[in-house]
């Protein structure tokens, strides 16, 4: 369906008009999502191995969220609530300010050489010192750099709030090149995760199908075989770690990178406040194919997230503080498999690197 | 620092001007004097940046729209006949991190300390060489040995290709475990090899700055640009030791056994980054301050008017300095800092805008009230202070902990840092070129040339670095040679503007072979008296041996 390849590459603005009539064509890819259903029950390859066929099938994406969009001069849309601040605060203080100093200086620039231009003005004068505006130029920095911190600092520690002790904890290992993500809480099954090939291009990952072959598939190069995939609303601990060199955890539109360092973990929090399909690459050289393993979160809802735990071997649904969320059918799940929970709580002791 | 000068030995420097200059070899090859020598380095900055630049022009080809097209091109170039595709993307590994290397360590660094620093420090300073002559010819050719090896290193195994692709950050472990081969021994060899070059070059610059101004001229009476090396000269004596012993630990990690970088091992991959960017954050200052010095000096001249708030500007950059040791990092935002750590170096990053903005203030504040001639190094430094105005507020941007996790390792951080030095450190390179070529070489350069090349080079390098914030912001990550088909747009706009780039560099070759040939003698001053320091009292170019009997400073000259 969404070749997105083909798109005319330099008119920026012909394609956000694309993008836009995309979006208002969701009817048309909810009817892809319905034709998915039945083509997923005849390809049963499309992610793990499937117990419940047919009860979970993968989201297709909507254009233009959770990816770059061609000729995009901002950040992407937010779907976290701290990357909804932090998106604030750079659109809305940050942005505006760097660019009244630019036009400030750029200002001054042009009036000097207007002014004081030796035909203008020959003779120069002697000023070499001026103590009052001295102090003004150091301490007004000083002041528009205090009113900066308070956000930043602000921001940072809404990031850093801890999980609650009963998030679900998801281990996504950086490997050379591909990513691991292992579900401790739900019977600690892992999810390789491979970049799709592009057609006619090098084949970057044998037995890895093509982009654009299912219908559910995102943009080349962003799109895998199989993704994470995470319940909406809920607190998520991510914890990284690299199998071999350093990579790096990064999703865009969820305002999130962590490095995954070989040797030590790293953890933080996700929240991520709409269902979608939301794209991120690695980000930290990690030797020859650095740009060819993409990452790809989808987040579900809580029915469909425990109906895609199934389909794993293994998979066995955590227990969740969200009663709405959790019906009879997880519940009973979650308390016949009692040494699944114990195991998770006793992974791996979050350790925030205590490095600097 | 404008001073009045008695200058006693013009007249007698004329006259066995030639007696002393030693045959071909033994002056460019055995040299100890450090005009020589400033030659030399400048011609060496030169060639090795038209290597990093044509290996930037390679990149930016390969970029200019998705897929790989020319990766393999590329490898035949290497002597590699049939590379497979992972050693077309390795190549590619080894080109950033080559461009990357170059740039710092043998085209900029060498530019702006080895070339002006050992040309006018002395003269401005009224000495008549450097503290050790002999010193400052091995840091030359140490650093010329270090690109050779670089060099090698790129025909040479390396992993999964030829040559080492672990960035300039050579971060462990894809230094250590993660490339084999000798090729990452050879590019840490080559640091070695510059950084004890700039070590030697550093105590020289600040032994001289100490001991050999001439009678009446105090610390407080230095040209800028002076103060600019002095400052420098300490950032590089104390910040590449603990590269020297970062990238020693990776060779004993590669080759003998050791584990400091190794976890399984009970070392730390992270503790490589803060060794390296204990260094490589003063590197940043180390590759600028030099060139304040340079647009402090030329803003002074062309509004002929002293340098407003001297002595702000000086310790504005030694506080540059000082708190530039203490914010590194700001570069390890998503490597797992605590909270606590985040916020510190957010508030200490910060800091660093203050003194900056002084100079940028005190610079428009020099040509306030002051009589403008728009001779080519003005205009150049006046777009140094717009250009670096960008760089500067854009980092004022990353600086934010919480703000840098969606920026880090995008391509709004290549903008970032080639607005400040791509922009920055290289439009002041080119702003002293066409202030002391003529003094330097004895010709004078074509005017409407240098106008010409400032206009197409400003169009060209804002095309290039410009889009890559809007790339940045969208969230390209940047050492990719591939990427998604939706930053195709600002990819194409930067590469265009690389070739409008490339053109200005011919018409700044051109203009150089203008003036050897048909250039007009230089004057002594040629600037007129607004050019007050002491390298205005010699001849164009300066004889061999300057100031055989020292010129004194007047006591009554003040800023
Ligand atoms: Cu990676």
């Amino acid at each position: 369906m969404m070749i997105f390849g083909d798109r005319a590459r330099r008119a920026g603005s012909a394609l956000r008009a694309l993008g836009l009539s995309f979006g208002m064509g969701l009817a048309a890819t909810a009817a892809h999502a319905q034709e998915a259903v039945a083509s997923a029950a005849a390809s049963p390859a499309a992610s793990g191995s499937p117990s419940a066929a047919g009860s979970y099938v993968p989201m297709a994406p909507t254009p233009g969220v959770g990816m770059p969009v061609n000729g995009g001069l901002g950040f992407q849309p937010q779907y976290t609530e701290n990357g909804q601040y932090a998106l604030w605060f750079h659109d809305a203080l940050l942005m505006p300010l760097i660019v009244l100093i630019c036009l400030f200086v750029l200002l001054l620039l042009i009036w000097v050489v207007i002014r004081y231009r030796k035909a203008r003005n020959p003779v120069a004068s002697k000023t070499s010192h001026n103590t009052a505006i001295e102090i003004v130029w150091t301490l007004l920095p000083v002041l528009i750099l205090v009113g900066i911190a308070i956000p930043s600092i602000n921001l940072l520690s809404k990031q850093f709030k801890p999980a609650p002790e009963n998030a679900l904890t998801i281990k996504v290992t950086g490997n050379q090149w591909f990513w691991t993500y292992t579900y401790p809480d739900n019977g600690g099954f892992d999810v390789n995760s491979y970049m799709l090939n592009q057609p006619g291009q090098p084949k970057i990952n044998a037995d890895v199908r093509e982009v654009g072959s299912k219908p559910w598939d995102g943009p080349a190069q962003l799109e895998v075989d199989n993704r994470m995939v995470v319940p909406v609303n809920e607190p998520i601990r991510i914890q990284t770690i690299g199998s071999d060199v350093i990579h790096a955890f990064a999703v865009p539109s969820l305002w999130f990178k962590l490095d995954a360092v070989p040797g030590r973990i790293n953890e933080k929090v996700l929240t991520i406040t709409r269902e979608g399909v939301y794209y991120g690459q690695c980000s930290e050289l990690c030797g020859a194919r650095h740009g060819y393993m993409p990452i790809a979160v989808e987040v579900v809802s809580r029915d469909k997230f425990n109906a895609w735990v199934q389909t794993h071997s293994g998979g066995v649904i955590d227990h969740q503080p969200k009663p709405a969320a959790a019906p009879a059918a997880p519940a009973a799940a979650a308390s016949a498999a009692p040494a699944a929970s114990t195991a998770a709580s006793a992974a791996p002791s979050a350790s925030t690197a205590p490095g600097a | 620092m404008a001073n009045t000068v008695q200058d006693h030995g013009h007249a007698e420097d004329h006259g066995h001007d030639h007696d002393h200059k030693p045959a071909f070899f033994a002056r460019w090859f055995m040299s100890t004097n450090h005009k020589d020598i400033g030659t030399l380095y400048l011609i060496f900055a030169i060639f090795a940046g038209m290597i990093g630049g044509a290996f930037s022009g390679m990149m930016r080809f390969e970029l200019t729209e998705p897929g790989i097209q020319y990766l393999a091109t590329f490898s035949h170039w290497f002597g590699v006949a049939n590379p497979s595709f992972d050693e077309q993307l390795h190549l590619w590994n080894v080109l950033i991190s080559a461009h990357g290397l170059i740039m710092v360590f043998f085209m900029v660094m060498p530019a702006l300390i080895g070339g002006f620093g050992n040309w006018f420090v002395p003269l401005m300073i009224g000495a008549p060489d450097m503290a050790f002559p002999r010193m400052n010819n091995i840091s030359f050719w140490l650093t010329v040995a270090g690109f050779c090896s670089l060099m090698a290193s790129a025909f040479v195994p390396g992993g999964t290709g030829q040559g080492a692709g672990i960035g300039w950050t050579a971060y462990a472990p894809l230094s250590t475990s993660g490339s084999a081969g000798p090729a990452v021994d050879f590019a840490i060899f080559s640091l070695h090899l510059a950084g004890a070059a700039s070590i030697m070059g550093a105590i020289n610059f600040i032994t001289t700055i100490f001991n050999m101004r001439a009678p009446g001229m105090t610390l407080h009476k230095m040209p800028l640009f002076v103060w600019s090396v002095l400052v420098t000269a300490f950032l590089l004596l104390l910040a590449l030791p603990v590269l020297a012993a970062a990238i020693t630990m990776l060779i004993t990690d590669r080759n003998f056994g050791t584990t400091f970088f190794d976890a399984a091992g009970g070392g730390d991959p992270v503790l490589f980054q803060h060794l390296f960017w204990f260094f490589g954050h003063p590197e940043v200052y180390i590759m600028i301050l030099p060139g304040f010095g340079i647009i402090s000096q030329i803003i002074s001249t062309h509004s002929n008017k002293p340098v407003f708030g001297y002595l702000g500007m000086a310790y504005a950059m030694v506080a540059i300095g000082v708190v530039g040791f203490v914010v590194w990092a700001h570069h390890m935002y998503t490597t797992g800092l605590s909270v606590n750590t985040k916020m510190y170096f957010t508030a200490a990053t910060m800091v660093i805008a203050v003194p900056t903005g002084i100079k940028i203030f005190s610079w428009i504040a020099t040509m306030w009230g002051g009589s403008l001639e728009f001779k080519s190094p003005l205009v150049w430094a006046m777009g140094f202070i717009f250009l670096f105005t960008v760089g500067g507020v854009t980092g004022v941007v990353l600086a934010n902990g919480g703000i840098d996790d969606n920026m880090q390792d995008t391509y709004y951080v290549v903008g970032h840092f080639h607005y400040v030095l791509s922009l920055g450190a290289v439009t002041s390179l080119f702003a002293g070129f066409y202030y002391w070529f003529p003094k330097m070489s004895g010709k004078m350069h074509s005017e409407f040339l240098s106008y010409l090349h400032f206009a197409v080079f400003f169009v060209g390098v804002n095309l290039i670095f410009f889009p890559m914030h809007f790339l940045g912001l969208q969230g390209m990550p940047r050492r990719y040679p591939d990427y998604v088909e939706a930053y195709a747009h600002w990819n194409w706009v930067a590469t265009l503007g690389y070739k409008i780039m490339a053109v200005s560099i011919l018409i700044w070759i051109v203009n150089v072979i203008y003036a050897f040939i048909w250039g007009k003698k230089a004057a002594d001053n040629y600037w007129g008296h607004g050019a007050n320091t002491l390298e205005w009292t010699l001849s164009s170019p300066p004889p061999f041996h300057q100031f055989e009997t020292l010129p004194v400073i007047d006591d009554n000259a003040h800023h």
